[in-house]
């Protein structure tokens, strides 16, 4: 059932990309839906199997995948609690965004193809999730990658998609190369990178040192933070988090799946599945909770002053990846995952009533060209309003229990990263609000300052559009309360299994619950702070943001660029990489290498004259000679002087 | 005898040959010619491979040694024999040249149509010399065929070739006979220690410290230009642009294994205290090559040229893994040639297409094709991943591998020699971006047609064999593991060996 359940996607992706011009659009929606629909009922069943009717957990085997010498990897599935939820989760939500795809992609030429990807992606992602070794998870991880690139770049005949979803496959895969050395020194050190191994040899090699960077680390640590920039390109944490916003090209069903329910959680998910070793590397895990604090609130700073509906909920999905890794960094993995968990459902929801929001205006994304459009568009006024207060954390709406829980856990924590993760959070969680109130606010409310032409198209959206919205919203608000005690309470490892496992000295869940008074009442009231606001400034007196970004020009153009990362990146990575990349071949090949025998039949006739022309002034030719002088030392150095 | 029962090997070798002498023996028009010729070689090279596939079946994946071994008598007064034989570093390879060729000439079908009697004659002929390469276990049998590839090649490329094509042959040759020279001076040198030329002999033989040094360097000199590495690749890109897509198939997908496969016939296993000597070295120019060659590769402007760069790097990563003669690297370098014959032959098929149609290997002159060719795109897209190396494709297994066999020896060499995935990624993806992306805006492109039945039934089987590879690469690594096993014990012995030597002169 279980293997059904990661398998159907594939059949209904390549049904749709192979027959899907012969059997038409409708035909190919009919049985993508299908197959998806079949995954979520055997997804759920085996979740409630596992977890509520004492199916034992197992591994499911499905051949050998590569072999050399000790190296060995099957093709297998996981079946234990975390693998298991996350199925049921990621079919589940899945299944709805292709039925709400249905509704909006209803005017697209290749519908088949949308689909055929969309399904595509879903496999991806499950076999990330039921991955037992770290090669078939990468497997997965590098498949839900492909998928993204493949759905940003979905209209790729606007250059900007193209652009976004190239960003988006290159700036993962500098990721993905730290998570593949990790992989390697994973091998180096266990002899064997399934998980039942890895796990089972962390106690023996806890005192193991890796030498680099010219001195010893322990091998576990380097490991952690080698998983973890994986996980940074992936999860779109600070520094490797420019695609992102950019991968709002996409279709917006695409943002609600893939860049905020499923993949971007891929690098939360991969450090609970690490537990067992990660536990075992404090400093990497100090680490993980400063990346996480800072991109917390780092990302939240931005969505206060974008324009772009989709844009806005892109940082602060960002944002909120950053909480989970506070969450992870200070040892409740269980609390990171409720919060992906919830996340999933409110971001979803709130992504798609952003599509309903921009199929009712014309495909218009900026919000500053909507407002006074919550009469004609009650349901999906509604919806967001849902996903808003689960987003902000509002008692009893799911994203209250999860965002606490991180929060106390990492005050909880005692630790000097913990702290810095739970301030971070903290501000976070008040600007998470008041963006959350600006964006609510300018869409629909005020006056309209669309075109009459626009506002008299607006129109609500069709069901097919509207029960996915209805059904994520029961979600945004049931799934907290319910899951809170499962997953975080005493009795956790009821839930869990052994899929989590604590070292013996982490009581951070124990000590969450006795954190002062205080630090559970912050968050609330820093929220309900930042809804006033909100209120206050866009509804109450809408004049004063404009004049407190004039006030503040410096300030304003600096979170409206982004903190101009993306400058940057271009300045000191993008544009010296392509020079250098033209300088080597037009001179380093045709010059030097293809010009040698000619260089040296006139080095016979004046060599003095050779030497001057050396001195071209040219950065590449520079470099060509440097990278031929490094290349003779190192070799000489390693060769002869051993 | 062997476990075919009768000279598999030597049948494979020579048969294309009797392919050549039907063509020569037509007489009667040009069409007839042609159309006969291209007839006769198709079928010639299906019978090849068709029996090749015996090798497949019949080969004893647990044995690390020879099989299939054939013997005659040839020059006795002198030591050389006729041998032939395969074990699981070479037996893939034969199989992949008796794959690539039928889907060349198919290939070539309709883009040769000048002299094709003679162009399919130079393919029958460049079929021998390959296989014959892979399948000699005599040095001078070797040395005959490997450097007899070089005339059909030099003939491909120079007569049916692009307006720059005597430049390209000329450097193509001049560039590959050069460091062959040397290598024949090494034959020499061995043949006077070891007084034999068979293959076999020779990995027994111990040669002294000092003399395996000047060997390796002059083994060097040859293979290194023929895989090609940094910074003797030069000739590449050149013959690559020049040739007819037949020919960059067979240049990419096997001559330029022939390189790696002297390395791992000779260099390592004969030469092992010189090969740890000179490791650190060949580790620099690889990593140099994965670097260089893959920015250099980020600003061509011809198809053709950028994924000839890209073949270097890919290289760079093969001659990594060798040199770090561990079984992971081994077998990943191993890996990593058969999926870029695969990948890379299919890549330049893929240039071949859109050249038939509009004539040129500007990238600029594209854009905007998935609109009117989705075959071609998604066929297309799934080479691109598997040069990428993206896992499940062709190109993910080999590059794995060699990346866990690289940490071994150093954390620096697996990071550098690794960074191919991310500016592998970089110019792949901008390729495809600027081909097949984008709006179609010119007028030339609005009636291109998407893949004939010819261009899909070539297309078909490289598709699945990427996606075999991808899905069960253990298939395919099952064939070598024994002898990878067995060169990396031997190479260790040989190294513990020299160690208690030194010990005892000491």
């Amino acid at each position: 059932m279980f293997a059904i359940a990661v398998f159907a996607p594939l059949v209904g992706s390549l049904v749709a990309l192979l027959l899907g011009r012969q059997i038409g659009d409708r035909a190919a929606q009919i049985v993508t839906i299908a197959c998806m629909i079949l995954a979520s009922v055997c997804g759920v069943s085996a979740f409630i199997d596992l977890v509520y009717n004492g199916v034992p957990p197992g591994v499911i085997s499905l051949g050998t995948w590569v072999e050399a010498g000790t190296f060995r990897v099957d093709w297998a599935l996981r079946y234990d609690a975390l693998a298991a939820v996350m199925v049921a989760m990621v079919t589940c939500v899945a299944t709805l965004i292709h039925i709400y795809s249905a509704g909006y992609m209803a005017h697209d030429n290749t519908i088949w193809k949308f689909f055929s990807y969309l399904s595509l992606f879903t496999f991806a992602m499950l076999m990330l999730v039921t991955a037992d070794n770290l090669l078939q998870l990468f497997f997965g991880w590098e498949g839900v990658g492909l998928a993204s690139y493949l759905l940003i770049g979905y209209y790729y005949d606007r250059p900007s998609a193209c652009a976004a979803a190239m960003k988006a496959f290159i700036v993962n895969r500098i990721g993905d190369l730290g998570f593949a050395l990790g992989i390697a020194l994973i091998f180096v050190v266990f002899g064997s990178i399934g998980f039942d191994d890895i796990f089972a040899g962390v106690s023996k090699h806890t005192r193991d040192v890796y030498h680099v960077f010219g001195r010893d680390f322990p091998a576990l640590e380097v490991i952690g933070v080698l998983l973890f920039i994986g996980a940074m390109g992936k999860s779109a944490q600070l520094g490797l988090h420019v695609w992102l916003p950019d991968a709002m090209e996409g279709p917006t069903p695409v943002s609600a799946l893939i860049h905020a329910a499923t993949m971007v959680t891929a690098g939360v998910f991969l450090m609970a599945r690490m537990s067992p070793l990660m536990e075992f590397a404090p400093n990497a895990l100090a680490f993980v909770a400063i990346v996480g604090g800072s991109t917390a609130l780092f990302a939240a700073t931005i969505g206060c002053v974008q324009n772009d509906i989709k844009r806005i909920i892109a940082y602060s999905t960002c944002s909120q990846l950053g909480y989970m890794f506070i969450a992870a960094g200070v040892g409740a993995y269980q609390a990171s995952m409720f919060h992906l968990l919830t996340h999933a459902f409110f971001k979803a929801l709130l992504f798609l009533s952003a599509g309903a929001v921009i199929h009712a205006m014309s495909d218009e994304q900026d919000i500053r060209k909507m407002g006074g459009i919550w009469k004609k568009i009650p349901l999906t006024y509604v919806v967001m309003w849902i996903g808003s207060l689960a987003l902000a954390g509002v008692y009893p709406f799911a994203g209250y229990y999860s965002k606490d829980a991180i929060l106390e856990a990492a005050y909880a924590s005692g630790s000097l990263s913990g702290a810095y993760g739970f301030w971070c959070g903290l501000i976070a969680a008040g600007l998470t609000a008041f963006y959350s109130w600006r964006l609510l606010i300018l869409t629909f409310h005020g006056a309209p300052r669309a075109d009459q032409h626009t506002m008299d198209h607006v129109h609500e959206s069709p069901a097919v559009m509207t029960i996915p919205l209805i059904l994520l919203a029961i979600g945004a608000v049931v799934t907290g309360a319910i899951f809170h005690e499962q997953l975080l309470g005493e009795h956790w490892q009821h839930f869990w299994g052994d899929s989590i496992r604590l070292n013996p000295a982490n009581h951070v869940l124990h000590a969450m619950e006795h954190v002062p008074h205080w630090v559970t009442l912050a968050p609330s009231v820093i929220g309900i702070a930042g809804i006033a606001l909100a209120y206050l400034l866009y509804m109450g007196m809408p004049f004063v943001p404009g004049q407190i970004a004039m006030a503040m020009p410096g300030v304003y153009r600096f979170l409206l660029n982004k903190w101009y990362f993306d400058e940057l990146y271009n300045a000191i990575l993008v544009q010296p990489m392509l020079r250098l990349a033209r300088g080597l071949w037009q001179i380093g090949d045709v010059k030097i290498i293809d010009g040698m025998p000619n260089g040296v039949a006139s080095l016979t006739g004046s060599s003095s004259g050779q030497v001057v022309k050396l001195q071209t002034g040219s950065i590449a030719s520079y470099a060509f000679a440097m990278l031929i002088g490094l290349v003779a030392l190192v070799s000489i150095y390693l060769v002869f002087l051993r | 005898m062997n476990a075919a029962g009768f000279p598999l090997l030597s049948l494979l070798t020579f048969l294309p040959l009797a392919g050549c002498a039907i063509i020569l023996a037509v007489r009667g028009d040009d069409a007839v010619v042609a159309s006969n010729a291209r007839w006769t070689a198709l079928w010639t090279s299906l019978i090849v491979f068709a029996l090749s596939l015996l090798l497949w079946v019949r080969f004893d994946q647990a044995n690390g040694g020879f099989q299939f071994v054939e013997s005659l008598s040839w020059l006795p007064s002198i030591g050389i024999t006729y041998k032939m034989g395969v074990d699981g570093i070479s037996v893939l390879f034969v199989l992949l040249s008796t794959a690539l060729t039928p889907i060349c000439i198919l290939a070539s079908w309709e883009s040769i149509q000048t002299r094709v009697r003679e162009f399919m004659i130079a393919f029958l002929v460049l079929e021998t010399m390959m296989v014959g390469m892979f399948c000699a276990l005599d040095f001078v049998v070797f040395y005959i065929f490997f450097e007899g590839v070089l005339i059909p090649m030099y003939l491909i490329i120079g007569v049916w070739g692009g307006p720059r094509r005597v430049y390209a042959a000329f450097k193509f040759f001049l560039y590959t006979l050069a460091g062959s020279v040397l290598m024949l001076l090494a034959l020499l040198a061995m043949w006077v220690a070891a007084g034999s030329t068979d293959i076999t002999v020779l990995m027994k033989t111990q040669f002294a410290p000092a003399m395996q040094t000047w060997l390796f360097l002059a083994f060097f000199a040859s293979f290194a230009v023929k895989v090609p590495m940094w910074p003797v690749h030069t000739w590449l890109p050149d013959a690559h642009v020049e040739a007819p897509t037949a020919g960059s198939v067979i240049l990419a997908g096997v001559l330029l294994k022939m390189g790696a496969y002297g390395f791992l016939r000779f260099s390592v296993p004969m030469l092992p205290d010189a090969t740890a000597y000179f490791a650190p070295f060949v580790f620099t120019l690889s990593v140099v090559a994965v670097i260089y060659t893959s920015l250099v590769a980020l600003a061509q402007t011809d198809m053709k040229k950028l994924i000839a760069y890209s073949s270097v790097a890919h290289m760079g990563v093969v001659t990594m893994g060798i040199f770090t003669v561990n079984v992971q690297g081994l077998s990943g370098a191993l890996f990593q040639m058969l999926s870029h014959g695969v990948v890379s032959g299919a890549l330049f098929l893929c240039v071949g297409v859109v050249y038939d149609r509009i004539h040129t290997r500007e990238i600029a002159r594209y854009g905007g094709l998935a609109d009117r060719m989705p075959a071609y795109a998604l066929a297309f897209m799934l080479f691109t991943m598997a040069s990428v190396g993206l896992p499940g494709t062709a190109g993910f297994a080999g590059e794995f591998l060699v990346l866990v066999g690289a940490f071994q020896v150093s954390f620096w060499l697996a990071l550098l020699g690794s960074s191919g995935m991310i500016l592998g990624a970089v110019y792949m993806l901008y390729l495809y971006r600027r081909v097949i992306f984008g709006a179609m805006t010119r007028d030339e492109l609005k009636t291109i047609l998407d893949l004939s039945p010819r261009e899909i039934a070539i297309f078909a089987p490289l598709v699945l064999l990427t996606l075999w590879m991808g899905i069960a690469p253990s298939h395919f690594t099952g064939f070598w593991d024994a002898s990878v096993a067995h060169m990396v014990d031997h190479h260790q012995a040989a190294l513990a060996a020299t160690i208690k030597l030194a010990g005892i002169v000491k």
